[in-house]
């Protein structure tokens, strides 16, 4: 009854354009804003953090690298995880070899090396599209995935070939390396994800989001109106793997903080973002967000009931675990292709009209 | 002949051999695509689920025990009998025919008109879901497939190539085995498209939905029947691969090799698939025999994929696939 | 009065303004594998001209203006734009040149808004970067909020407001003709190509897109070449009419002169062969 857009006249286009043009849906934002910087903070320990708040978060970040590549410009990449692990790999490098700089300066760019790689394997999308597109991006995966395994120069030599991150801080407080606190990790997490969030956002509505739509959508079409489908496919990339070169540079440096390639960047890690997407939602950046939180707390749910609760062995919990997610997927691409985010953006569309829906 | 080259020769012959069952694998992959469009991620997860379940009725397992024994806090594992291989195998056979009907009814249907990609996701899901599945059905330890396959050195080839060249090829027999079982699916599988009329039903749907189902043909029947063959031929994989390194979760990652495959020969393609396998195939085992000490080995992790990428950059359709024409 | 058509301006008979010549076919030959799409053809589109291609199915019209959009490259003969000789170019640097067209089978962008399709339109006139696009605040904004009065312009031209925000896919199929004919317009176009504005609509339909091709010639002046099958529409719209038939041109001229042309007559109407 309060969810309306009634009385809330745009009287410009600036403000036609705004993100949230509903009061509710704007003041509900805040409020979000509000107790993820101000609230949440204080209450954080280990456990959430380390199970729940910066899974998600540095998975919000891959997902909205990724939905901007597959959801809004329809290339589908199941090359994720291999990026993942050259954003890792080269902050790494960067921490080590200028340890004076700041940690955000090498994770930018770690994001930026990544979109170079990102966009040099995004080159052939030009000749071959769906799913021949996506079976080469599976090149990308093993091909990086086996460098960062056999080229000792990546891990410096290390005995064991992981790489474990160097203690940095930001303004003086420490965000990676095994003496970080909690909070500590949880808010240089959120501030990248709000950022890129709203990058993402103003990327997505502007220009450049409707190129890559049109491509998704027609791509001849697009060409013939003006689209250059090159440039804008390598955009796409770029972009898409700055996000996921960034998400998988804070996944080493600052949530894992010991990292080995095949292990935690190999191939689950690609089909795990995929799956965000897909539940959450492609081309929606809130889906982002929806698949990110629903497949970080899928897990630690069914673990908490089966193993936790009903005593079953935990691998008989993770078996039904992948029953559960390929189940889920089938059942969003039949019922809802567009995910979370569109069921969520229906209910939005039934809450105005309540309730009087005619 | 200097040894080199014969190291070269025995690596080429091994190599055209793992192509063979690489081509097996893509075969799968091709049926399903030429017959309605799917590309079925799914084909590698059915392999391990079709060794998984032969195994199971083989040594006569209680499905599901770890569930029942984790609900009920029993201890049940095995029924005490075991069953002949030639059963186990047919018996096998029925529950990918009945699994077929179950993806058809549950799955395709609803999924109808869809993007190719959206299909292509589903069928990732399905891989998942079946992956967690067989697990859940069969346990997941590693088990042993034997359905009395030969096994181990060929001796009669490794003496024969002594008495020719001083040196004897190590030739497997369970490869020679495969190479044959392959060869004669092959020809099967052609025959029956060729000749019978299901197959030219078949070829009818895979040229034209709407056309094919107009003159009566049912769409229904013909995925049955093409995802029923695809886990047959998923199931002389997972045999075939299952004697070799047991049956675990790595079987289900041939079907990443066979992706590669599908690239060079082309998806629509039976005779791409075949030379495709056989091109890959020798090809990892020549490169990671010369180039692979060189830059630290394990490079069949990659090559086929690179292999097929650079390929496709010239020849986007594949060595065998139609050419496509684009239209406004 | 009469008119001298061959002058580099005339003013016809309504009142517009009829300029030099836009662009120039010449001798263009288009083959796929072995069958000859268009032979020979030669012809010239001037500015603030209608121009109609018509012709029997399968004569090559599509395959004309997909030559003139440069999504087909004729093995044969020249296109000249404004004067000059058109390289080898990509279809979207032949929009960047000015040319916008709308399709035979509607090409929206189903997952987006009619504003967002209307607004692709324009995407030559925005020039801000990546990195000002990513800011938002700015140029990018800026931009955006004028294209978008631009595009408001075509909207209400085009008596679309009320689906503005509506996904495309959404729409029936005489609205999305109109989108598409909104997101060509939106280009400020030196050249409009429509391809069969009006298959598949009823009377009433055809009459609306009539008026908004006319007053699109009138109002902005925009030069418009078209196929349609629809003779009697063709006839009344259009200043100059090529008719095609087989891959090549059979007739030119004024709808008067093309109507009495014996060999358009026999292509339409058939000829006995005895």
């Amino acid at each position: 009854m309060f969810y309306r857009e009634a009385g809330d006249f745009k009287t410009s286009y600036k403000d036609d354009n705004q993100t949230f043009p509903i009061r509710l849906d704007r003041m509900g934002y805040y409020i979000v804003m509000f107790v993820a910087f101000c609230v949440v903070p204080f209450f954080v320990n280990d456990y959430w953090v380390n199970s729940v708040f910066a899974p998600f978060l540095i998975y919000a970040i891959a997902a909205l690298g990724l939905n901007i590549l597959t959801g809004y410009a329809g290339q589908v990449s199941l090359g994720t995880g291999g990026f993942m692990a050259v954003g890792a790999y080269a902050v790494y490098k960067l921490m080590v070899a200028f340890p004076d700089v700041s940690i955000v300066i090498h994770v930018l760019l770690a994001g930026g090396i990544t979109a170079v790689v990102g966009v040099l394997f995004g080159l052939p999308s030009l000749r071959i599209k769906g799913f021949y597109l996506a079976v080469a991006t599976l090149a990308a995966q093993f091909f990086l995935v086996w460098v960062f395994n056999k080229v000792p120069w990546f891990y410096n030599y290390s005995a064991s070939g992981q790489i474990n991150a160097p203690e940095r801080s930001v303004f003086g407080v420490i965000v990676t390396g095994p003496n970080t606190e909690a909070w500590a990790k949880y808010m240089i997490c959120l501030v990248f994800v709000v950022v890129l969030a709203w990058v993402a956002r103003n990327l997505t509505r502007g220009m450049m989001g409707r190129k890559w739509m049109g491509i998704r959508d027609m791509d001849i079409a697009a060409e013939i109106i003006g689209v250059n489908p090159l440039m804008a496919k390598l955009t796409a990339f770029a972009v898409s793997s700055f996000f996921v070169g960034v998400a998988g540079a804070l996944f080493f440096a600052v949530y894992l903080g010991a990292a080995e390639a095949g292990e935690s960047f190999g191939i689950a890690k690609s089909f795990l973002i995929l799956f965000m997407i897909i539940i959450g939602g492609l081309g929606s950046i809130f889906g982002s967000f929806a698949g990110a939180a629903f497949m970080v707390l899928l897990p630690v749910l069914l673990k908490n009931v089966l193993v936790g609760g009903l005593g079953w062995p935990t691998d008989l919990a993770a078996h039904l675990e992948f029953m559960v997610v390929g189940g889920l997927i089938v059942i969003f691409l039949i019922l809802e292709p567009h995910g979370l985010a569109q069921l969520w953006r229906l209910t939005k569309e039934k809450l105005r009209l309540w309730p009087f829906p005619h | 002949m200097p040894e080199q080259l014969l190291f070269a020769i025995e690596v080429t012959l091994n190599g055209l051999m793992a192509g063979v069952l690489y081509a097996l694998v893509a075969l799968g992959f091709v049926l399903i695509f030429k017959a309605s469009g799917i590309f079925n991620y799914a084909q590698g997860v059915m392999a391990l689920f079709a060794a998984l379940t032969l195994v199971g009725i083989q040594q006569g397992q209680v499905p599901f025990s770890h569930l029942i024994n984790a609900i009920f806090g029993t201890h049940i594992h095995h029924f005490p009998w075991q069953v002949p291989s030639i059963i186990a195998i047919i018996l096998a056979a029925g529950v990918m025919v009945f699994f077929a009907w179950l993806v058809e009814k549950y799955i395709l249907q609803h999924l109808i008109g869809q993007p190719d990609i959206i299909l292509f996701m589903a069928t990732i899901g399905l891989a998942y879901f079946m992956e967690g599945f067989g697990d859940m059905m069969w346990g997941s330890e590693i088990k042993t497939l034997d359905v009395g396959l030969p096994q181990g050195l060929n001796v009669a080839i490794d003496e024969t190539t002594y008495g020719w060249f001083g040196y004897g090829f190590f030739i497997d027999n369970l490869d020679l085995v495969a190479t044959l079982v392959a060869i004669v699916l092959v020809t099967v599988l052609v025959i029956f498209s060729q000749y019978t009329k299901q197959g030219r039903a078949l070829r009818a749907v895979a040229d034209d939905h709407s056309a094919a189902l107009s003159v009566g043909i049912s769409l229904r029947f013909i995925w049955v029947l093409v995802w029923s063959i695809a886990g047959f031929v998923a199931l002389v994989a997972g045999i075939m691969w299952g004697a070799k390194s047991g049956v675990q979760f790595s079987l289900s990652l041939i079907a990443l090799k066979a992706l590669p495959v599908l690239m060079l020969g082309g998806f629509t393609s039976i005779p791409g698939a075949i030379i495709g396998g056989l091109i890959i195939g020798v090809g990892e085992q020549l490169f990671e025999f010369a180039i692979g000490p060189m830059v630290g080995g394990a490079t069949q992790n990659w090559f086929a994929y690179v292999l097929a990428l650079v390929f496709l950059i010239f020849r986007p359709q594949g060595l065998f696939g139609e050419k496509i024409i684009e239209r406004v | 009065m009469t008119t001298d058509m061959n002058a580099d301006s005339y003013v016809t008979e309504d009142g517009r303004t009829i300029g030099p010549v836009v662009m120039d076919l010449k001798n263009i030959t288009l083959r796929f594998g072995g069958v000859v799409a268009i032979k020979d053809i030669s012809f010239d589109i001037r500015e603030g001209e209608i121009r109609a291609i018509i012709g029997p199915n399968g004569a090559g019209k599509s395959s004309m203006l997909n030559v003139i959009s440069g999504f087909y490259k004729p093995q044969e003969g020249e296109v000249y734009f404004r004067g000059s000789k058109r390289p080898q170019m990509k279809p979207y640097q032949v929009a960047q040149q000015g040319l916008a067209r709308t399709f035979q089978n509607i090409a929206l962008f189903d997952g987006m808004t009619v504003l967002d399709n209307i607004m692709t339109g324009r995407l030559n006139k925005m020039k801000a970067n990546i990195f000002q696009q990513a800011i938002w605040k700015g140029k990018a904004e800026r931009e955006e909020i004028e294209n978008r009065e631009a595009c408001e312009k075509v909207i209400d031209f085009l008596e679309i407001q009320h689906i503005r925000k509506t996904p495309v896919g959404r729409l029936p199929y005489g609205l999305k003709k109109r989108v598409e004919l909104a997101r060509a317009l939106a280009a400020e176009p030196s050249l409009l190509l429509l391809d069969e504005p009006m298959a598949g609509m009823n009377v009433e339909e055809k009459e609306d897109m009539s008026r908004f091709i006319l007053d699109m010639n009138d109002e902005f002046g925009t030069t418009i070449a078209l196929i349609e099958h629809d003779m009697g529409v063709v006839m009344d719209l259009s200043d100059r009419v090529v008719v095609m038939d087989y891959g090549k041109k059979i007739g030119d001229g004024t709808p008067d002169e093309v109507r009495n042309n014996q060999d358009v007559i026999d292509a339409y109407l058939g000829v006995s062969h005895d």
